[in-house]
């Protein structure tokens, strides 16, 4: 199982593609307030790296002209950050009223058993991590789960579609 | 039928493209705006269609739109909010998946109207595939000359961006989505001084929600007057009203205000009845932060009359006995639904998203979802229906948000109308933990049942 301290926080690469995207995105506020471009910053990072390690923040922070902790605080207070490795595949099941009216936790449930592993663990290829999280503004679809990085949504789940689901995600993976 | 201004094309094909949208007559009030009026002209306009902020709050966004200040030399900001995240509401989401441009449209004609060069659409983050759609149709709209400078040849330039948020309901309040955009945490300012005054980057803002800034496309359209002609009272216009839970068909109704509840609940135009035959057991009228209320105070005024889907219909007798039109979100509950559990559920979602400044809040909401969970979970005890009564109270109108009411009031007003389900709870504890969820195992709550369908 991948769990954050077997990891080694090493230096990270930025690719060039992921730099043209901040400097798209700094130019898109007054000069100065180049600290507006941090969450998206951190979205296109994730998107990239998996996940948020300590240096990749730090490059963040230098490439925006701001402060390591502004960074720290910013990653740390928003739910879509992970700061420790997640599978390749996020699924995250919406666990709020609406959602569980309709049987939200019996999809958590079967979630678990089909992969395994608990809430925000990792499964032992890498591939799928599972978590519930607040209201994904879906409610009269539910039961809701998404995926990142593109954030895909899947509605109206049944145990069986969440089956059909992974086994194509894992399809996927090894093609 | 009811009439549908914002939802009129919504079934056209291809209607999320820019071609299409035009071919319907979109940007057309667009034209208007900035070929015929003035700035002060929109804003008027706004004011004499009675629109009331769809976000939740109702303020009326002519007011609001005039109240910005306008210093010489300093840049003033249009902001949309897009962070719907409150539980029960969808309508934004399903707005912007469908009909993006109409968004667009209003985004140009409300940033003329307040004299914005620079303006914001701030999305919860978690809403990837609409912020895709949005910045296509904003590409579209650039290409076809409404964005950019000189738009139309009219001299007005407006730059139109997508902000992404990180996942955090918090940002849904003004003043902490204005920390967001700036780069920080969403922790909510204390007000004064209101963001007309100081804003986003210390600059005059005004923030409204998606809906809100679509409205404005029909208003300009078809002039304030028209649109005040639809509805009831001081509820003018239409309202997107997002339905789900234990309904035949949930989804975004897009309604004439002052439709009554019960049309709404059971007629085949919009919700077509309780699911599986079962009977209405309570309805959250608008989004999680609002009052929930047993059937019988949804389908009828504690004077017998018709509940109405209205701002002041649906907030008739105060907290007592009614409840809140808030962002629309119509959650219905049919009789096997454990309320215990929904509260729990709801105080789990308030004590997650608290931002932590205000103890009130941070501590209470965690107080309040620690009892619930134990009531829940057969460990309860009588006196602590009193107790979360009591720490409601604490926390209502003491924190810097309204972050703080919205946790309160579902908490209270569940205890107000269903006391005796909680007390089910304490007195019945093993049957309490191993009942099978969405089955009940206990009294039906409503006293007539069958003088409320």
């Amino acid at each position: 199982m991948l769990r954050v301290e077997n990891v080694t926080h090493g230096p990270v690469e930025f690719s060039a593609a992921l730099l043209n995207k901040f400097a798209d995105l700094v130019s898109r506020y007054p000069e100065g307030k180049q600290k507006s471009a941090l969450l998206p910053a951190l979205h296109e990072t994730q998107a990239e790296l998996g996940w948020l390690s300590v240096p990749a923040m730090d490059k963040v922070a230098a490439y925006l002209k701001i402060e390591p902790i502004e960074v720290y605080e910013v990653a740390s207070f928003y739910t879509m950050y992970f700061l420790r490795p997640q599978g390749k595949y996020m699924l995250e099941v919406c666990r709020t009223g609406p959602c569980c009216l309709v049987g939200a936790e019996k999809i958590m449930d079967h979630i678990e058993q089909t992969l395994g592993v608990k809430e925000g663990d990792v499964t032992a290829d890498g591939l799928f991590s599972w978590r519930g999280v607040e209201c994904l503004a879906a409610c009269g679809f539910g039961p809701v789960l998404q995926i990142g990085p593109e954030y895909t949504f899947y509605e109206n789940l049944t145990t069986e579609s969440v089956d059909k689901l992974i086994s194509d995600l894992k399809a996927k993976a090894n093609n | 039928m009811g009439r549908r201004l914002l939802l009129e094309h919504i079934n056209v094909p291809g209607i999320n493209t820019f071609d299409v949208y035009r071919s319907k007559g979109g940007y057309a009030a667009v034209e208007k705006a900035l070929k015929t009026l003035t700035p002060d002209e929109v804003v008027e306009e706004v004011k004499k269609s009675g629109l009331r902020g769809r976000g939740g709050a109702g303020f009326p966004t002519g007011m609001k739109w005039s109240f910005l200040a306008k210093p010489e030399g300093v840049p003033r900001y249009l902001v949309c909010n897009a962070d719907e995240s409150e539980p029960g509401t969808f309508k934004d989401r399903y707005l912007m998946t469908h009909i993006p441009h109409l968004l667009i449209e209003g985004m140009i004609i409300a940033s003329f109207a307040l004299g914005a060069k620079t303006s914001y659409i701030y999305v919860r983050g978690e809403m990837m595939p609409q912020i895709r759609i949005l910045e296509k149709a904003i590409a579209e709209a650039r290409n076809a000359g409404f964005l950019g400078k000189n738009i139309l040849g009219t001299g007005y330039d407006l730059e139109l961006y997508v902000q992404p948020g990180g996942g955090a309901y918090i940002c849904g309040e003004e003043t902490a989505l204005i920390e967001s955009l700036e780069g920080k945490r969403g922790n909510p300012r204390i007000k004064p001084p209101f963001p007309a005054i100081a804003g986003l980057y210390g600059c005059p803002t005004v923030v409204n929600n998606v809906e809100s800034i679509a409205a404005t496309v029909p208003i300009i359209r078809d002039g304030g007057d028209e649109y005040a002609k639809i509805g009831i009272g001081r509820s003018t216009g239409t309202k997107l009203i997002s339905a789900s839970g234990n309904l035949n068909k949930p989804g975004v109704y897009e309604i004439e205000l002052g439709v009554p509840v019960e049309e709404f609940i059971y007629s085949d135009e919009y919700c077509g009845g309780i699911a599986n035959g079962k009977r209405l057991k309570a309805v959250v009228a608008g989004g999680s932060s609002v009052p929930i209320l047993p059937a019988n105070l949804i389908l009828k005024t504690i004077n017998n009359e018709s509940r109405l889907m209205s701002y002041e219909s649906l907030s008739d007798g105060g907290f007592a006995t009614g409840s809140m039109m808030g962002s629309g979100g119509f959650i219905a509950f049919d009789e096997d639904q454990c309320i215990v559990r929904n509260t729990w559920n709801f105080a789990r979602f308030y004590h997650h998203e608290s931002c932590g400044q205000c103890s009130p809040c941070r501590e209470g909401t965690g107080w309040m979802e620690k009892v619930l969970h134990r009531l829940e979970h057969g460990h309860g005890k009588l006196s602590d229906m009193d107790l979360l009564v009591d720490v409601s109270k604490k926390i209502e109108g003491n924190t810097i948000c309204p972050l703080g009411d919205a946790a309160a009031w579902p908490v209270a007003s569940a205890i107000r109308h269903f006391r005796d389900e909680f007390e089910w709870h304490v007195t019945n504890p093993a049957e309490a933990v191993s009942r099978n969820f969405g089955l009940a195992h206990y009294a039906d709550p409503l006293n007539k049942p069958e003088e409320v369908v």
